[in-house]
């Protein structure tokens, strides 16, 4: 059956595009939280006084969903703090005095590959998480059979307000990309590759497709997507490049498919190439408040503050800052939080920027319905969710929401759509969860 | 420590559309037709759509006063029910009568129900037809107005040329007889993303096509019966009500389809000449149903997992 996916038009904002991307100095300090996925937080492996160099590892994978951590400068580790994450989870953070020399530890050294359980070893090993978004284990992904992946689908939508750092990673890091393209081919037998781009980074694109014509062992196919938010969303993506449609509550591997990050590959390439793991970030420094909005390299754990001010600091008293994207991003409290494994962009947003307007009462207009890019109906939503209703919150197929934000982003009435979304996602989850104990 | 910001649930930004600023379009889409209805119906056509607009503002401001709810006269939604009810009536109309449809359309159809949003009809189109069965003959027959001879067209025994039609020179309300005013102030609603295309052409086509049959292949006698009466501003302003309106782009097809047909069979075989009304207000209380029946697919619930 043929879907025709909705969606909004968000503003660009893209106003790092054609900035040129700088590296930070040294920070003096850097605080790495040991919890930067999804899964079980990393046990710390250091403690106060340890000298560590870059790529040390300083937190060990807890289990199977978990992922290592590494220091990300030389230095002293000074301090083992508590640390309230964004999500409101307290994690145990190490904080690094650097002594800005920013030495290799030299047991680095590129990984020995032979199969495909190799190669999943070594993703797990270089603490590569997803990070464009979650930060969900990315050797999780990789760790079927690997005759179950037909295509594997690169993320390159980018389709956040603001947010450019994806764009980076495909103008500059090809060769990266192209690497660890070339293995993934190699030891999992991937032959169709599919890039998705938003059409509205023609610069990507040809770089891009430059990539694909160098590749001559199997396919790389360049998709360009219009620039429809929520292009990047990983449903969204696989049905615009594969035509597949995954089911409620499954995962693209059930239709064959797997979907990362393109600067989640690049990384997967340069750890294989060099041995170096996870431990800097391209990150987009934008908003209003920004004085001078650009991409800004950075050791993971950098405090948010240090890059403001490496961008000239700050112009005016942000309203809100985020992670990521206006759509979708986490606000976070205050300047000192660092940036972690899945930042691709920290905003100040002005006090202007954020302003949403007054709640009032919904006028049935049906944009929320109309915008959204599966055909959910979040009024009705928020309505069964406001009576408790389980099974009309089940009839409404609540649990197909990908929490995009377009429905809040259109109503007129400034509805707390998805926001109510995520409530009855949690209230069914509860529910499911009581059900199965009895 | 740097200083706490404010932490929300995304998304952190917003369209900019709101409800005060769609009803705002509404009403600047209504502008050039009540031009045209006060140049052809002269100074008293003011005068009903004044007294109009303030009674429906005062009587929904008073009805929050006393009910001590938050004030909602700020979403311009009252100043549009007034200006859409007067443009629905003549303007030779006893302005106490206007009163009197202005607070059947606020307090009984809008706030009982819970106000805006809440509504299950059209407040303006049940205040017309209200006023209509209530002061019965007044409503209908008092159509003509001193400079303008003959009655609404749909009852008149020779009907006017399609040029007086397009231009809305001739006898009726106030803001039913221009076609070319309700045409410009449609196309700006298109524009401006207020309505869908849908319901207006689906509606006036229905109508159309009815007609043609009806009158035997004429078309230009089918054109004027499109172009007479109240299916303008009924189609463009009324039929697309959102609240009153099912969301879907099925839906409003359905919608306008059955509010067309509705129309002609009452125009044609019914008692009252007019049947735009009627239909509309039919098909208000089918669209929750029709809502029902054309919901949107979820993506990824009817496939299986091979
Ligand atoms: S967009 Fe807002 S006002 Fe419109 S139907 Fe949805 S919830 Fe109601
Ligand atoms: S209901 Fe969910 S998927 Fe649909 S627009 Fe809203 S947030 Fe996005």
């Amino acid at each position: 059956m043929a879907f025709y996916l909705r969606g909004t038009n968000v503003p660009h904002r893209k106003n790092t595009l054609n900035k040129p991307v700088v590296r930070i100095p040294c920070p003096k300090t850097v605080t790495i939280p040991m919890s930067m996925h999804i899964g079980k937080q990393s046990i710390p492996t250091v403690k106060v006084g340890d000298l560590v160099k870059v790529g040390t590892k300083i937190g060990e994978a807890d289990g199977y969903i978990s992922a290592n951590t590494y220091s990300s400068v030389s230095g002293k580790v000074v301090k083992l703090d508590e640390y309230l994450m964004y999500s409101g989870t307290t994690s145990t953070a190490v904080v690094i005095e650097a002594d800005g020399e920013m030495t290799l530890d030299d047991s680095l050294k590129a990984p020995v590959i032979n199969d495909n359980k190799d190669l999943v070893a070594a993703i797990k090993d270089a603490g590569i998480v997803g990070l464009g978004g979650a930060g969900f284990p990315t050797h999780v992904k990789f760790d079927v059979d690997p005759s179950r992946i037909e295509y594997l689908i690169i993320n390159g939508a980018e389709c956040e307000p603001h947010v450019t750092s994806d764009s980076v990673t495909m103008m500059t890091r090809a060769d990266d990309m192209a690497y660890a393209l070339s293995s993934l081919n190699r030891y999992l037998g991937i032959e169709k590759v599919i890039i998705g781009i938003e059409n509205n980074k023609k610069d990507a694109i040809l770089n891009m497709k430059e990539m694909a014509q160098s590749l001559t062992n199997f396919s790389v196919e360049v998709k360009t997507l219009p620039s429809l938010y929520p292009q990047g969303g990983e449903k969204v993506l696989v049905y615009h490049t594969t035509g597949r449609v995954i089911p409620t509550n499954k995962l693209p591997i059930d239709v064959g498919c797997v979907v990362i990050n393109c600067t989640t590959l690049a990384t997967i390439g340069s750890y294989l190439k060099t041995g170096i793991p996870l431990v800097e970030k391209c990150v987009t420094v934008d908003g209003g408040a920004v004085k001078n909005p650009q991409n800004v390299i950075a050791p993971i754990g950098t405090a948010v503050g240090d890059l403001f001010d490496f961008c000239g600091g700050l112009c005016e008293e942000p309203e809100k800052l985020i992670y990521g994207g206006p759509m979708m991003g986490i606000t976070f409290p205050n300047t000192d939080s660092p940036v972690l494994k899945n930042t691709n962009a920290v905003l100040a947003l002005t006090k202007k920027e954020a302003k949403l307007p007054k709640t009032t009462a919904c006028i049935r207009c049906g944009a929320c319905t109309n915008t959204c890019p599966f055909g959910l109906a979040p009024a009705s939503i928020s309505k069964a969710y406001d009576n408790k209703d389980i099974e009309a919150l089940k009839e409404l197929s609540v649990d197909t929401c990908m929490e995009c934000g377009c429905c809040s982003f259109v109503c007129p009435a400034n509805r707390p759509l998805v926001q109510k979304n995520k409530l009855a996602k949690e209230l069914l989850r509860q529910e499911k969860m009581k059900g199965e104990s009895k | 420590m740097s200083s706490l910001t404010k932490l929300t649930i995304s998304p952190h930004i917003h369209s900019g559309r709101s409800t005060a600023g769609i009803m705002r379009d509404v009403i600047i889409a209504l502008l050039p037709v009540s031009v045209a209805g006060v140049l052809i119906f002269g100074l008293r056509a003011l005068a009903v759509i004044a007294v109009c607009v303030i009674s429906c503002v005062g009587f929904e401001a008073l009805f929050n006063l006393i009910t001590k709810k938050d004030q909602t006269i700020g979403d311009f939604s009252a100043v549009l029910t007034g200006l859409l009810l007067a443009l629905n009536l003549p303007a030779n109309i006893p302005l106490w009568q206007c009163v009197i449809g202005a607070l059947f359309a606020i307090i009984v159809v809008k706030c009982l129900f819970g106000g805006i949003g809440h509504n299950l009809v059209n407040p303006a189109i049940t205040a017309r037809v209200f006023m209509l069965v209530a002061f019965g003959s007044m409503a209908v027959a008092a159509f003509p107005v001193d400079t303008v001879a003959g009655a609404t067209p749909l009852s008149a025994e020779k009907m006017p040329t399609l040029i007086t039609l397009f231009l809305g020179n001739y006898g009726g309300a106030i803001g039913e007889t221009c076609t070319l005013a309700l045409i410009i102030g449609g196309v700006y609603l298109l524009v401006r993303k207020v309505i869908t295309w849908h319901i207006p052409v689906v509606f006036i086509l229905t109508v159309f096509v009815f007609s043609f049959f009806y009158k035997g292949f004429d078309a230009v006698s089918a054109l004027s019966l499109v172009m007479s009466g109240g299916l303008f501003i009924g189609a463009i302003f009324m039929a697309t009500d959102y609240v009153t309106s099912p969301a879907t782009a099925w839906g409003k097809v359905i919608f306008a389809v059955g509010a067309g047909v509705l129309t002609c069979l009452i125009r044609y075989y019914g008692t009252y000449p007019e049947g735009v009304s009627f239909a509309i207000l039919f098909m208000n209380i089918l669209t929750p149903y029709i809502s029902k029946w054309t919901k949107h697919k979820v993506f990824g619930t009817q496939e299986a997992v091979k």
